[in-house]
């Protein structure tokens, strides 16, 4: 015997959900909400873990900081830097020096921060020059009164005028600058662009301390990061074996590694909280299914008195329940990406929308339908078709 | 002819309202052969539908037998109950009881789509059986739009569409004016002569006249089986031989 086609008992779940459009709507707006929200909540989540990873990235790829405290026991040198060099995994090895420094031009003054450092800074910590260059070693080597911005820096000296080859004055001595990096955003409460960089030799003059507080390194690319670090971890016992608590070795990875758990976390609390309520629209549905299937009872006595079986009552209130609850995936999906948009937008948010979220949630929300619909529906097909027919 | 086409043997039905028993059908029996134009007739409350909607196999008895076409029906399984109203009974009500939101072409259609034909058969079939009850015309209208006349006409198209031998008819004339009535009684007695067996309910007596036996029902029991004038000889399960006016 050939069963009841779905696509006949689809058209007549379209044509019973027409007849009572703002009830459907109704019964889909929690769906709608749930799906919507699902999508809203972790494309944004995941457009700002894809944020933060590139704004990491920004840093420095594969990049490894050594940090000293300051102590006699452990001293960066010329020599350290060498022995860095000579580690196989090792791509470029940076020292710098920092402190604050007092800029002044004609009647401009700012504190920034300065770093002196190599030519190497330029990759290991993925600076861009937008005008100009940056360090040579030359410049390094000669000592050069050279200066290279960054971004805010020269916006408030110079404003819209070229600073290439203008000079200013660092705590009092004049230096001509060469270049103006890019901009690359303040990330973690640092301001990466209110700066000036200067060649190592020269800082350490105007800082008046020729002690190398920091060493960048950058690993090859392709290496293990953790292993990359365990080899400079051993290099600096050797080197200073009574020093140990007097560095760290700090590797970007980690930090990478736990902005994603973070984000990881908040997604998943996140999609749990629009989850609970698809959940809850999954109550409405079943919720309006039942009041259908107790306004329907003489619907129902009839196609059972002309040779409906049961399995054709279930079914046909199932897909009615399935119908309801997809077609409020399918608007949700819709108004979700919407409203992304509309957020991305007005709040300058990433949003990343990601198929298998989308489909995810709509499975998701088919599944709610059939679960919550399997209860009104198997109520409708045990109806006993006399007092159904009795019921006026 | 074999064997009848409806045999019911003792019959009971009991309803418990309110701590109170009810007996809507008490002992009754009754033996209907193939081709036979049945008038039940009895007051409101005398448990006229009761027995139509276990000879319909919609409701099942508290005891006794019941064959349909030879077939025992009593303890049959809901699905098994549901296919044979769906291949030998065609009910049709006095408040028609059609689907609203189908038109009446759709209607027609339904039982022939629990009984998965396929749809291009159903659609044919359906068309015919209301062009049978001469409305065509009106396949795509909804009940809606059609008179009460019209309406109970395409309840018959849907009772006889899948050509069940047995068409049941619970008041089919309650609901309509004397002139449409006359129209739906002609159409019952033509179908009637074309094999059908019928079973019409009515607590009217001008209209049981149409009928070819009538049967009288009082109080759940069976008062009067009278094989008619017409000279139908039906067998009269109780003996009951005296015919009692209205
Ligand atoms: N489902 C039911 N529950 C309780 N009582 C019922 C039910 N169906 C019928 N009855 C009772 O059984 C008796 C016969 O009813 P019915 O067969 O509908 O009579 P008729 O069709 O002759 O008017 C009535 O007293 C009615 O109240
Ligand atoms: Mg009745």
């Amino acid at each position: 015997m050939i069963e009841l086609g779905i696509l006949q008992s689809i058209k007549m779940a379209i044509r019973s959900i027409k007849s009572n459009k703002l009830r459907a709507f109704l019964t889909m707006l929690g769906i709608i909400i749930g799906v919507s929200s699902v999508i809203v909540l972790i494309s944004i989540a995941r457009g700002s873990t894809a944020n933060v990873t590139s704004q990491i990235n920004n840093l420095g790829t594969n990049l490894l900081t050594v940090n000293t405290f300051g102590t006699d026991k452990v001293k960066l040198t010329d020599d350290t830097i060498e022995k860095f060099k000579k580690i196989q995994t090792i791509k470029a090895v940076s020292p710098a020096v920092s402190g604050r420094v007092t800029l002044k031009r004609d009647r401009t003054t700012a504190q920034v921060s300065l770093t002196g450092t190599t030519s190497d800074y330029q990759d290991v910590r993925n600076m861009k020059v937008a005008a100009g260059r940056f360090l040579s070693d030359l410049d390094v080597e000669y000592r050069q009164k050279i200066a290279v911005l960054g971004s805010t820096t020269a916006q408030t000296f110079f404003g819209w005028e070229n600073p290439i080859g203008q000079h200013i004055q660092v705590d009092g001595t004049s230096f001509k600058i060469v270049g103006v990096l890019t901009s690359k955003g303040g990330s973690m409460g640092q301001s990466g662009d209110d700066v000036i960089i200067l060649p190592l030799s020269t800082a350490q003059r105007v800082l008046k301390d020729t002690a190398i507080q920091t060493v960048y390194l950058q690993g090859k690319s392709g290496m293990n990061m953790d292993f990359v670090m365990a080899e400079v971890q051993m290099a600096m016992k050797r080197m200073f074996p009574n020093g140990t608590d007097e560095y760290s070795v700090f590797n970007q990875q980690d930090l990478m590694n736990t902005m994603s758990s973070v984000t990881n976390t908040m997604t998943m609390m996140l999609g749990g909280i629009a989850g609970i309520s698809l959940l809850v629209g999954g109550i409405g549905i079943m919720n309006i299914m039942l009041v259908s299937v107790s306004e329907r009872t003489k619907e129902i006595g009839i196609r059972k008195a002309i040779g409906a079986k049961r399995r054709h009552i279930l079914l046909q209130f199932l897909i009615e329940a399935i119908v309801l609850s997809s077609l409020g995936g399918i608007i949700g999906i819709l108004v979700g990406i919407g409203v992304g948009n509309i957020l991305g937008k007005t709040m300058s948010l990433t949003v990343s929308y990601s198929s298998s979220v989308i489909l995810m949630s709509f499975m998701f929300s088919l599944l709610v339908g059939i679960i919550f619909g399997v209860f009104p529906a198997n109520k409708a097909s045990k109806l006993n078709p006399i007092q159904a027919l009795r019921f006026e | 002819m074999d064997h009848p086409i409806i045999e019911i043997k003792n019959i009971t039905k009991t309803y418990r309202l309110g701590g109170e028993d009810v007996h809507a059908l008490d002992d009754v029996s009754i033996t209907i052969q193939k081709g036979e134009f049945i008038a039940i007739i009895g007051p409101s409350g005398s448990g006229k539908s009761t027995l139509m909607n276990m000879i319909g196999c919609l409701d099942q008895p508290d005891s006794g037998q019941y064959f349909l076409d030879g077939e025992e029906m009593v303890r049959m399984n809901d699905n098994g109950l549901a296919s044979v109203r769906n291949k030998k009974i065609g009910f049709i009500f006095q408040n028609f009881n059609l689907l609203p939101k189908l038109t009446a072409w759709e209607n027609v259609e339904l039982p022939l789509v629990y009984s998965g034909l396929p749809t291009k058969e159903r659609r044919k079939m359906a068309y015919d059986s209301l062009n049978k009850v001469g409305l065509g015309e009106r396949a795509n209208h909804l009940p809606t739009q059609l008179s009460g006349g019209q309406q109970q006409r395409v309840a018959i198209a849907r009772a006889l569409v899948g050509n069940p031998p047995i068409l049941l008819a619970d008041e089919p004339t309650g609901a309509l004016d004397s002139k449409t009535s006359k129209e739906i009684l002609d159409i019952l007695r033509e179908l009637n002569s074309q094999e059908h067996t019928i079973i019409l309910i009515t607590h009217d007596m001008e209209i049981a006249k149409n009928a070819g036996r009538m049967i009288s029902i009082q109080d759940g029991k069976l008062i009067m089986d009278e094989g008619d004038r017409i000279g139908n000889s039906a067998i009269n399960q109780n003996g009951h031989k005296e015919y009692q006016k209205q």
